[in-house]
């Protein structure tokens, strides 16, 4: 890649105000460094991640207003997790956190389990128990 | 308490946590020069691993084994530490920072507030310096940001103690013993060769043959799992190679700055024209990610499209094939 070369692009770097750093050649094919704004095609495959997980989220809630699992699938997806992520994070292990996603066993967890997924979640065990009282 | 840390901002994080280090204690070292001896350069499509939904590829060494390999290679002697505990892992920084020194931390980058939110991802391989405190606000330098920054020791624990994959576990570094001179021609072999290891080894999933394997991959994906997932996937391997700190072209255009740096340091004019090569293989990668956007884009779901930009990574993997055997020789 030549210096002048290096995208400019608008992205989503933009928002936080900083360039990222790349690598390329001189006139006189010397490497130096050139800052870059972003390059679309690396924006797009970030956009498309996160419209992904848009999508995740909105299923999720749309099953839990169906009562087809538990609150705590619908804030996995909102913090983008996965099981083993949300596993490790609570420290329990993954087959009962895949457990608790069914509603049966949600509505008769402890509140010292409640608690639990609420404070890796940052919200109150209302906001737990209801989607709805969740602003985003 | 503040200690007279000089930031650069670099490529890739790692690396640029090395290379300011260095420099701080007096060592010129570039951040390609960190990169290459760490042999930081690789390709390897990591199975059964699946990360964000889709499966894991990565473009350089695994997180922490730059920094171990550059060191043991120079000469260097790096203190290393984690923590089950908080507050120790809390106490041991402030101690460090009580004795005028600089350290390296490992964190999360999910609850990193300064980063922007599109980039927040539970990716738990990122590197940056603290180099000072005021009351509750530590002074950081991130290698990726342009500038320094501060986090408060409520959000500093949060990402030093991030959980999944990779989990930093507080993780802090900082190098305590250097000899007199660094001794960079031998180490700049060492690297080169062990990368060249890598990537010509006999492996299905690592280096040229993991180039190979993935474009397999690509080719059966949008039978096999279906066209929005394929996309999906193929995103998943451009925003790998093209992600904050690879410096562009998954890390080859780092390396060749490496190479056209070291043919000077070992008067080798050979890995001058090698250089040049590798960055004409950075430029095959880019021109593979733009291909692969316009599929991912327009959701099309042509077979030839991806067989396309398989063959494109087949060409890429026939390319560095040739050039790591001759690099190989060039050092031997």
């Amino acid at each position: 890649m030549k210096k002048d070369e290096v995208p400019q692009d608008k992205s989503n770097l933009e928002s936080a105000n900083f360039k990222e750093l790349c690598y390329a050649v001189d006139e006189n094919g010397d490497y130096t460094t050139v800052n870059s704004s972003g390059w679309d095609p690396k924006t797009i495959a970030l956009n498309k991640a996160i419209e992904e997980i848009k999508e995740r989220v909105e299923n999720a809630r749309q099953r839990v207003l169906n009562n087809e699992t538990s609150p705590i699938e619908y804030y996995m997806e909102l913090h983008k997790m996965d099981l083993p992520i949300l596993a490790s994070y609570v420290g329990i292990w993954k087959w009962r956190v895949k457990r608790h996603f069914k509603p049966s066993i949600f509505n008769k967890l402890s509140n010292k389990t409640l608690e639990k997924y609420a404070n890796v979640f940052d919200i109150s065990i209302e906001q737990l128990k209801n989607i709805e009282l969740h602003a985003d | 308490m503040q200690i007279n840390f000089t930031h650069h901002q670099s490529a890739h994080c790692e690396n640029g946590v090395i290379s300011n280090l260095m420099k701080h204690h007096g060592f010129n070292v570039s951040e390609p020069m960190a990169f290459g001896i760490g042999s930081g350069l690789l390709f390897c499509y990591i199975p059964f691993l699946m990360v964000n939904h889709a499966p894991a590829f990565t473009y350089r060494a695994l997180p922490g084994i730059i920094f171990k390999r550059f060191a043991k290679r120079v000469g260097i002697k790096i203190k290393r530490e984690k923590f089950k505990n908080p507050q120790l892992a809390k106490a041991r920084l402030d101690e460090n920072l009580k004795n005028n020194n600089p350290v390296g931390l490992q964190v999360g980058v999910y609850n990193l507030v300064y980063f922007p939110d599109e980039y927040r991802f539970h990716f738990n391989a990122h590197n940056l310096v603290v180099y000072g405190k005021e009351n509750d606000t530590y002074l950081i330098s991130d290698p990726v940001m342009e500038t320094v920054t501060t986090l408060t020791d409520k959000q500093l624990e949060k990402v030093r103690f991030a959980k999944g994959a990779f989990a930093p576990k507080g993780h802090i570094y900082y190098p305590i013993d250097f000899p007199k001179e660094l001794n960079l021609e031998k180490a700049i072999i060492k690297g080169i060769k062990h990368t060249c290891r890598d990537m010509l080894a006999p492996m299905p999933v690592l280096g040229v043959k993991g180039i190979r394997h993935t474009a397999k991959l690509i080719r059966k994906w949008p039978k096999k799992k279906g066209v929005k997932k394929a996309n999906h996937y193929l995103g998943q391997i451009v925003r790998m190679q093209e992600e904050i700190g690879t410096g562009g072209g998954g890390f080859r255009y780092i390396f060749a700055a490496f190479l056209q740096e070291s043919s000077k340091v070992l008067n080798k004019p050979e890995l001058s024209e090698l250089s040049k090569e590798m960055t004409n293989i950075g430029d095959l990668w880019r021109d593979f990610a733009v291909d692969a956007s316009r599929i991912y884009k327009n959701r099309s779901a042509k077979d030839d499209a991806y067989n396309n930009v398989a063959s494109q990574l087949e060409v890429i993997a026939d390319k560095e094939e040739v050039f790591f055997k001759k690099l190989k020789k060039a050092v031997k």
